[in-house]
């Protein structure tokens, strides 16, 4: 892997369909969910003092936040069961098994992963061309966290619907002993969204710089472009 | 009252003309509670139906650790015939604080209640059970509450946990809860126990849950926690006055200034009207006069569980747990942040020091396309 190598025989590189279009889809669409739901969240729980003239049949601003919020809700909800559908049903990259550890192995890569990326003990190349084993589980853990966050959410607007769907929550107030507790959670929930996007923007801005293999550009057109070698090594 | 068991059992409506009630006053009674409990207009006759024709429903209404307030509220109840028919007339045959008798008389009245009327009779209990301490912290008659509520129990028809202490345990069930202080659901098991919470619950939301179970003779349809659906399945958000204040985005900052003064909405100085449910804002208190919110306070969500633990009672955002007061969540998430784009930033360094070579290697071979592009 020495430079001088290199420049007598630069790498070539395979093109890879990574991302599927409707992970690509479910993606953004997740992205621009929490985004919104971020903004609007901050907002419900805390509003700025805006101070206005009108009366306040001339104003609306605040309902239409809030109904901003649970729109984004619910695409955010139909979003998220779309994912657990697709992964029994898209190709090998998207699949549950990326996701949920089910052997030892799973818990060896994982390991690997945090030597070679977060500690950098280890010096070798990231083999993985899907989600690695680390950021699979991790992935695992968010759509905890979105099951956290549609458990709450609906659980608290539950109270303000008389539709079946949202019906099917108001068992939640009550396991958490009232919306108090529930509004809480919600709000600490939301914070593990903003620290794994950070980390998550940071890592694949980290991964296309050492790797080169298109990591950026993959969630838009789906390809990854992987060397040759590392066919030769799979053959 | 002891001789009238072994006799004929008068019905509340007799018990009423006697006391000196016209069928004027009896039936405006019945329409109006027809109305709190949310019937059909049929409803009111419903109502006479049931207290002209049933005997009275004999009542035993334990006080454990309480401070009366519960009692209080209800006999303030905007109806007299309320007070009348529960206190004095609805064969309320035991009740710590109402009670002419006292003493070994008291007692004795309870055991013959509770033998002659064996699951027959309606145990309302006001007030929480101390389970520390073998039950030393509320005694009465030399019995622990929790002895007294466990034979009381047993034989009760159904069970009525009156205010937050029997529902939740409120105050004192606080943290660090020092008497155990524990709720009447999580003692009493196999028997119906509708709740009525609140500090206090409302007068008619009280007389309600009464007057439903005699006149169906069954006990009103409770939600999912066990409270009477007709007067808890709304939040005081939902029912207040000042909602339209809330959407429109118009809110009190703090309770001096000019927003205060015009009525705007108590969200962001911490009022828990969102979180809690209740009837306040329709029924209101005192004879309908008025409720906290419509006296410029927050409601601090006395009808809900754990209301003493759930966050300051002026501040929207409650205290992170573990990080001491004046520790919101928002706080604790700003320092996570940093801490996070320090990490970050320390990991990028590391990655240009550690893989450098990786990087290198990339780079050359980008020199070396542009070579063979001959863009150089």
């Amino acid at each position: 892997m020495e430079a001088t190598t290199v420049q007598s025989k630069p790498q070539v590189l395979r093109r890879v369909f990574v991302w599927q279009l409707p992970v690509r889809y479910y993606h953004w669409v997740n992205a621009l969910c929490i985004l919104v739901l971020t903004a609007t969240g901050f907002i419900i729980g805390d509003p700025p003092a805006l101070l206005s003239g009108k009366e306040a049949y001339a104003n609306f601003w605040f309902g239409t936040t809030r109904f901003i919020h649970f729109v984004a809700a619910y695409i955010f909800l139909f979003n998220f069961l779309f994912r657990i559908y697709w992964g029994f049903v898209g190709n090998h990259f998207a699949s549950w098994k990326n996701f949920i550890p089910t052997n030892k192995k799973f818990f060896q890569d994982m390991w690997r992963v945090i030597q070679v990326d977060i500690f950098m003990t280890k010096k070798e190349e990231e083999g993985a061309i899907g989600h690695n084993r680390l950021a699979g589980f991790i992935y695992f853990l968010t759509f905890i966290a979105f099951a956290i966050q549609c458990l709450t959410g609906f659980g608290l607007y539950a109270a303000m619907s008389d539709w079946w769907l949202p019906g099917l929550f108001t068992w939640v107030p009550t396991l958490f002993g009232g919306d108090f507790m529930l509004r809480q959670i919600h709000h600490w929930a939301m914070w593990f969204f903003i620290l794994f996007t950070v980390v998550h923007v940071y890592l694949v801005f980290y991964h296309d710089y050492v790797e080169g293999r298109g990591e950026l550009s993959s969630m838009a057109g789906g390809w990854k472009f992987i060397e040759e070698k590392y066919f030769n090594k799979k053959k | 009252m002891l001789t009238e068991t072994s006799t004929h059992r008068k019905t509340y409506y007799e018990e009423l003309r006697d006391k000196g009630y016209t069928r004027r006053d009896f039936m405006k009674f019945c329409t109006l509670f027809a109305a709190y409990m949310g019937l059909q207009s049929t409803g009111a006759a419903q109502i006479a139906d049931a207290l002209k024709n049933t005997p009275r429903v004999p009542v035993i209404w334990l006080h454990f650790q309480e401070c009366t307030c519960c009692s209080e509220s209800f006999i303030r109840s905007s109806h007299p015939i309320v007070a009348d028919i529960i206190l004095d007339k609805l064969s309320l045959d035991y009740s710590e604080t109402l009670m002419a008798a006292a003493g070994h008389q008291a007692e004795e009245v309870r055991a013959k209640t509770m033998k002659d009327h064996y699951g027959e009779y309606i145990l309302c209990v006001e007030g929480s059970v101390p389970m520390g301490g073998d039950g030393e912290y509320c005694c009465i008659g030399g019995k622990s509450a929790l002895n007294i509520l466990e034979e009381t129990a047993a034989g009760a028809k159904a069970i009525i946990a009156w205010g937050s202490c029997a529902c939740n345990g409120c105050v004192q069930a606080a943290k660090p809860n020092p008497t155990q202080a524990t709720p009447i659901h999580k003692i009493v098991k196999g028997k119906p126990i509708v709740k009525v919470p609140g500090c206090p619950p409302i007068g008619e939301v009280m007389a309600g849950t009464i007057v439903h179970i005699i006149t169906f003779g069954t006990l009103p349809e409770l939600d999912g926690t066990g409270r009477p659906k007709a007067f808890y399945s709304k939040r005081i958000h939902d029912s207040c006055y000042r909602r339209p204040y809330y959407d429109a985005g118009l809110f009190v900052e703090t309770f001096d200034d000019e927003n205060a003064r015009r009525g705007y909405c108590l969200y962001k100085v911490g009022c828990k009207g969102p979180s809690t449910y209740n009837s306040c804002g329709i029924m209101k208190w005192n004879n309908g006069v008025s409720f906290p919110i419509q006296s410029g306070h927050g409601c601090f969500g006395c009808s809900e569980e754990k209301f003493w633990d759930n966050g300051p009672i002026y501040q929207r955002l409650p205290n992170f747990p573990g990080f001491g007061i004046e520790t919101s969540a928002d706080k604790v998430g700003m320092v996570a942040l940093g801490v996070t784009a320090a990490g970050i930033a320390a990991h990028a360094v590391a990655t240009n020091l550690r893989k450098h070579k990786m990087v290198d290697h990339l780079i050359d071979e980008g020199k070396q396309s542009d070579r063979d592009l001959k863009l150089d």
